[in-house]
């Protein structure tokens, strides 16, 4: 067994013993901890990812003395590797991009806890990643669920207390229902693991008995999971929670905290219950139903909004429906199309959250269009980014969202009977996307004036901000380009990956 | 198919307990009530847990007199996972209680509703 | 000839032209700003230390002034409203009823309850009971089972405990050197609750005399028996954490300061989380590294025995009793 394979359970340990030593650090050791624990984790995954590549098959670790069905085990391949190594990436950008709004917005005391809670997510959002083992998934969806109520609510000003009870309300009706959904499965199967329990269920499927249970898991697993990621009628929590966090946490948020639960479901499906069982239980059309819903309602409530952080806010809520929908079509193609699409989601709206801060720090701190005008003039750097990342959300060419776009629409013709609710679901929310993401760009290219009654105390010339803003807006503005122009091998990683994954 | 849920009587009585406790969640405006509720919706899945390791006429899977027999003893893997759970469960109640009372101090109400009447009116002015 | 429209105010175009500006509520300046009413600066703090009574008697004044007191809305003049709640009591009690019944189906197709041919009643459970004794060296198989052949997951759920903790202190520490206003006010009660604290209670004290050393040591007890019976790090430091809080409630903060103060808790969670994650690291990576670990089983039934198991409880005894007696602390004046 090579030295690399020990990398997957380093990652999660490192990430974990850096939470725990930060709770006696002060604040600026804490911070250097916290960036050096994601810098090294990030080069290990991306050891892990080549050597998946190099091998071609995905292995399992035994975590203790004992294998499968009696231990605990983790697995790693090329899909976890890739997964891993983007959301070290998408984590490291954003912690550096907000640092000095982390300093101001948190109390001096409680620095070092803030960089607690960004160790134990990246550690969560990690062991969710490899693990192989639903109980496990179960404690690390836990950890997940706090840390996230923690970076909400780390700010305490405004609006960020009550809409942390809101999060953790919604999010303990998902726990509920996948715990009861694991407790379920562990009646009818008698495992825990994911492959036992894959053999399992493929013996109850053969023999024909236990059918209802096996349905009613499947749904209650589906839809806990669904609420926690903010598929559409449960994401209320999301305007309030994105949009009043500091900027660090409304990037980690948006971009990471509902993709590891997608990817959890991901890995079910194909793991535990057999991607084609969960095809003819039909529970896939009602997530391409609420998927196609939540596009449509997401972009129609951001056109309405006036706050633009509520409206980016409410742009995740159709990009998770983009999600759901590639997962609600069924096929390898679909499965695919909806990775890329988490991929791309959570480099461009960890962009778009951190260069918009940058907008209002050069406009009075006010976030509503009038006081945005011109601000791409006062803040260059910043309008750039944000410009690239709302074309990137509409889906123009050679940035990301593109590549997203076309593996829809080309996984859309292989399944004659969703082919024309997707396609046209795909084409209204392209240009609903258009509409505000267009409208702000516009807006902030336009020369400022002073509308009598409503002083704009911004300056005249152009400044700059603090230079870890600047470096972040430009290596997402990088990995935005980098996802989009040299797709093809990440998308051929993906497939390969998946076809390990089961 | 009723006789079969006389049978299962501890699983019917907990299921019955789930569901009252998510509605409790989802569907009260009381933050304190919510969180009764939540307790209410955990403890009933780990009364499932436990009734799923019971076998009839066995022992608690402690090792006595050496007898290492399967026989013997009852199933003694959900009794770990209620363990887990419940360790779990205490650590969200008392996250969801310091909320509440973060929330009660500053905005001087319990029902979630008037909380959010507040937080608007606390933005306008 | 062109027309000239009367009413341009209300015109379609004039609104879209303000919703692509960017709407300005031109009149929200000018509008009365209403302060909310409840809980803000009591009027009982503002003096100094005051008697008792006057103490009391301010609260009760506070207490009246609350709104959890008033009724939410007035049912007879919004109609509307009323109507919603009527609809939301239905709705509320038809989704109740549907969740129930769809898991009661369920239940209706699972085995049956107690019997041994069951699905999970397999090899796993087998292994644990017939070689579990070999392999961990523990008497209890949950035991044996928590913490060796399921280990990363109470691994996970020590970490619950500790993020659940680290939330709670941000939420409700009160720090010396912060300089809001609502902490200010926090402050000063933490100060009142600190002085008027019932320090002289006989029977409280006298009972906490004798039961306190009793729960300590059914405590360790618990703790350090966890291999050979029912009990563990858990249910033990949980009854370690209860004992604290009795010796704090019957003997003051002040007494309870002598031996346990916030730097006690601090090192005593970092060195048995820390001993934790070193030792389960080294455990798991021998054994998937297929190594030898080196730590000796002993012999079944003696309290030195079954490897790791015996320290690790420990350490989880000793991060939930301060966890316990931190969260007691916290939720009642904000810290130690």
């Amino acid at each position: 067994m090579s030295f690399v394979q020990n990398f997957p359970f380093f990652s999660i340990i490192i990430a974990m013993f850096s939470g725990i030593l930060s709770s006696v650090l002060s604040g600026k050791k804490a911070r250097n901890l916290s960036l050096t624990a994601i810098g090294v984790t990030g080069i290990l995954s991306a050891a892990v990812l080549l050597h998946g590549i190099k091998t071609g098959e995905s292995y399992t670790y035994m975590m203790g003395h004992f294998p499968a069905p009696w231990g605990n085990e983790i697995r790693a391949g090329v899909l976890e590797g890739l997964t891993a190594l983007l959301f070290e990436i998408v984590m490291f950008l954003a912690v550096v991009g907000g640092l000095k709004y982390t300093q101001a917005d948190v109390e001096e005391s409680k620095q070092n806890l803030f960089y607690i809670m960004i160790d134990l997510m990246l550690s969560s959002l990690l062991a969710l990643v490899y693990t192989n083992d639903l109980f496990t998934a179960y404690v690390f969806v836990e950890i997940n669920t706090i840390a996230g109520c923690g970076l909400i609510m780390i700010r305490q000003k405004g609006r960020s207390l009550s809409s942390a009870i809101r999060y953790m309300i919604l999010s303990q009706l998902g726990s509920g229902l996948f715990l009861i959904g694991l407790s379920l499965l562990y009646d009818v199967t008698g495992h825990l693991l994911m492959s036992p329990a894959k053999e399992a269920v493929a013996a109850i499927e053969a023999s024909g008995s236990y059918e209802v249970p096996m349905l009613v898991i499947t749904a209650v697993v589906s839809v806990g999971l669904g609420i926690k990621s903010g598929l559409y009628p449960f994401h209320y929590w999301i305007p309030d929670t994105y949009g009043y966090a500091t900027p660090t946490a409304s990037a980690i948020l948006s971009g990471l905290v509902s993709k590891g639960y997608i990817f959890l479901l991901i890995k079910i499906f194909y793991r535990v219950l057999g991607r084609e069982n969960v095809v003819a239980s039909h529970i896939v059309n009602v997530l391409f139903v609420f998927g196609v819903v939540g596009m449509i309602m997401g972009s129609l409530h951001a056109i309405a909004e006036k706050d633009t952080r509520r409206m980016i806010a409410y742009s995740s809520v159709a990009q998770i429906g983009y999600i759901y929908m590639g997962i609600g079509l069924g096929t390898q193609a679909g499965m695919v199309a909806a990775i890329f699409h988490i991929f791309t989601h959570s480099a461009t709206k960890a962009l778009l959250f951190i260069s918009a801060v940058g907008l209002y720090e050069v406009s009075g701190n006010k976030k509503d269009y009038l006081s945005l005008r011109g601000a791409g003039y006062r803040n260059p750097l910043a309008g750039i980014g944000f410009g690239i990342g709302a074309l990137s959300m509409v889906g123009f060419p050679m940035l990301a969202g593109f590549i997203s776009k076309l593996l829809f629409a080309t996984s859309a013709l292989q399944s004659p009977h969703k082919m024309f609710i997707t396609l046209i679901a795909l084409a209204v929310s392209t240009v609903l996307n258009a509409i505000y993401f267009l409208r702000l760009v516009i807006t902030l290219y336009r020369p400022a004036v002073s509308v009598e009654g409503h002083e704009i105390s911004v300056k005249e010339k152009a400044t700059k901000s603090s230079w870890n803003l600047r470096l972040a807006v430009l290596c997402f503005i990088v990995l935005n380009v980098i996802l989009g122009m040299f797709s093809q091998p990440i998308v051929n990683a993906i497939g390969d990956g998946l076809m390990m994954f089961e | 198919m009723l006789e079969h849920m006389a049978l299962n009587m501890e699983e019917t009585v907990s299921v019955i307990l789930f569901g009252i406790g998510f509605t409790i969640l989802l569907l009260h405006q009381n933050l304190i009530k919510k969180i009764m509720g939540m307790n209410i919706m955990d403890t009933a899945v780990y009364l499932f847990l436990a009734a799923k390791g019971y076998i009839s006429d066995r022992m608690v899977p402690i090792v006595v007199d050496g007898i290492q027999d399967v026989s013997a003893y009852i199933n003694p893997v959900p009794s770990g996972l209620v363990l887990t759970g419940i360790v779990v469960s205490v650590s969200t109640t008392a996250l969801m209680l310091a909320l509440t009372i973060r929330l009660y101090e500053r905005y001087g109400s319990l029902d979630l509703d008037q909380i959010l009447l507040r937080v608007k009116e606390d933005e306008r002015t | 000839m062109s027309r000239k429209k009367d009413n341009y105010d209300q015109s379609r175009w004039l609104k879209f032209k303000n919703w692509v500006d960017g709407d300005v509520d031109l009149l929200a300046k000018g509008m009365e700003a209403r302060v909310p009413d409840g809980n803000t600066d009591g009027s009982g703090w503002t003096h100094g230390a005051q008697s008792l009574e006057a103490y009391e008697a301010a609260q009760e004044e506070e207490l009246k002034k609350l709104p959890i007191f008033a009724k939410g809305f007035d049912p007879s003049v919004d109609h509307g409203l009323a109507l919603f709640r009527k609809f939301y009591r239905f709705l509320s009690v038809l989704l109740c009823g549907s969740l129930i019944l769809v898991l009661l189906w369920t239940v209706a197709y699972l085995p049956i309850f107690g019997n041994a041919g069951n699905p999970d009643n397999n090899e796993v459970s087998a292994r644990y009971i017939e070689r579990g004794l070999q392999e961990t060296g523990a008497v209890n198989i949950v035991t044996g089972m928590i913490l060796d052949y399921r280990a990363f997951d109470t691994f996970g759920e020590s970490c619950v405990l500790f993020i659940a903790s680290c939330c709670v202190l941000v939420l409700l520490r009160i720090d010396a050197s912060s300089k809001d206003k609502q902490t200010e006010k926090r402050r000063k009660e933490a100060a009142y609750d600190r002085l008027y604290e019932p320090k002289n209670d006989i029977i409280l004290q006298k009972c906490a005399c004798i039961l306190v050393p009793v729960i300590l040591i059914f405590g360790i007890y618990i703790v350090l028996n966890g291999h050979l019976s029912p009990g563990g790090g858990f249910s033990g430091g949980a009854v370690l954490g209860s004992g604290l809080i009795l010796y704090l409630n019957a003997f003051g903060f002040q007494k309870t300061e002598r031996f346990f103060t916030e730097t006690v808790y601090r090192r005593t969670t970092l060195c048995a989380l820390t001993f934790y994650c070193l030792a389960k690291s080294y455990s798991f990576f021998t054994g998937a590294n297929h190594l030898d670990s080196g730590i000796p089983l002993g012999t079944p039934g003696a309290i030195l025995s079954s490897g790791l198991i015996l320290p690790l409880n420990i350490c989880v005894g000793l991060v939930v009793a301060c966890t316990m007696y931190a969260f007691y602390t916290l939720f009642r004046k904000g810290g130690m």
